[in-house]
């Protein structure tokens, strides 16, 4: 899932300090499993603000929503009242939920609440460590299912280097070495020999590069004729 | 014009925080009437939220009570109570809001001298720090 953090409170309330009505609007997805913007972080925001504003002697007004995924526009739409009556809309979204609200209603502000951060696992209560990058080309099943793109400091794709001492990192003692685990995995699973293959360099043309990336399934689309369908039933 | 009487909000688990109360109330032990006592059934089913909305509400200064540490009825429910009590200290830090508005303590049923103890420190703080709002307005 994509695991983001709040940003400090000092910094968010600056955002907000100049506008009058701020819609607080949270998500129940990615983010409320990470404990970072779903319902009781944004009840949590909206009354930390409000004690700001009044610690300050400022009016404002501070409403809190959560819609069901904020990076579907058809959850959006269901608070587009609110989006409409707003200074300020402050998501409390990975930032692909602020971009849809921002790309539905161009002329609202749209501010971001929180770092969107990673693709993590949560590996125990509290606690979200990262697995994959988004390179668009997995290699994992010759790697032991663990990926060294995301795991491995230097991303290597032949490893482990010749910083890899005790199963940790050069970068950081604290840090698994990916390679050493893969290693351990392979063993495991009686597939030692993948560890001798050398890998080409990896293709990152289907990385995050020359723009955004857009996926598209083509069975999955709506034809024209459907598309003015859809219309005519709104 | 009568002195503003402080509001002191106080979380108390029902299993230790709640009893030491009422025993100081049985053994004569006077305390600050500032205080309005939140009965709950643990101190970790207190969150953060609760406690803001108090302040939100108009409460100077908040308290949560919970069972001693080692000995809570539900194991780990006053372990939990501190977590979001340092939790919306270092928010309200954060924000530029006195932290000290906001403490955590432990009681055992049998420590009737402790209530009165805690609520005379939060009603001094309340006092010393008066309303958030700017200008005293409480709401």
């Amino acid at each position: 899932m994509i695991v983001a953090k709040r940003k400090p409170m000092a910094e968010i309330a600056e955002m907000v300090a100049p506008y009058k009505k701020v819609k607080i609007i949270g998500c129940r997805s990615c983010v409320a499993i990470c404990l970072a913007g779903g319902e009781k972080e944004v009840k949590t925001l909206v009354s930390a603000l409000r004690l700001k504003a009044k610690k300050e002697g400022r009016r404002q007004e501070f409403e809190g929503l959560v819609v069901e995924r904020q990076c579907e526009k058809e959850w959006v739409k269901e608070v587009e009242d609110r989006i409409m009556d707003s200074d300020l809309v402050l998501s409390m979204a990975c930032s692909l939920g602020a971009q849809t609200i921002g790309d539905m209603y161009p002329k609202k502000l749209v501010f971001p609440a929180l770092n969107t951060g990673i693709f993590g696992v949560p590996e125990e209560q509290g606690v979200w460590s990262e697995k994959c990058v988004g390179c668009g080309n997995c290699i994992i099943h010759t790697t032991g299912g663990i990926c060294p793109i995301a795991r491995c400091a230097k991303s290597m794709l032949n490893g482990p280097c010749g910083g890899s001492s005790n199963g940790k990192c050069e970068v950081n003692l604290e840090v698994d070495c990916a390679w050493y685990a893969i290693h351990e995995r392979l063993k495991l699973q009686n597939r030692l020999e993948l560890i001798e293959q050398v890998s080409p360099p990896k293709d990152w043309s289907t990385s995050h590069s020359g723009g955004r990336r857009v996926y598209v399934r083509e069975d999955a689309r709506l034809t024209q004729y459907q598309k003015k369908g859809r219309e005519a039933v709104r | 014009m009568s002195e503003r009487r402080p509001k002191v909000v106080g979380f108390c688990c029902e299993r230790h925080g709640l009893d030491a109360a009422v025993l100081a109330a049985r053994s004569g032990r006077c305390y600050d009437a500032s205080v309005r006592i939140v009965k709950v059934p643990c101190s970790g089913r207190v969150d953060q939220t609760h406690i803001l909305q108090a302040l939100e509400d108009g409460a100077d200064a908040v308290f949560v009570l919970g069972c001693l540490e080692k000995n809570c009825h539900y194991d780990t429910g006053s372990i939990e109570g501190r977590k979001r009590v340092e939790y919306v200290r270092s928010t309200l830090a954060d924000l530029g809001i006195e932290k000290e508005r906001v403490e955590m303590f432990n009681a055992s049923s049998t420590m009737a001298w402790k209530f009165p103890e805690i609520v005379t420190r939060m009603a001094e703080v309340a006092k010393r720090l008066g309303p958030i709002a700017k200008g005293g307005g409480d709401r």
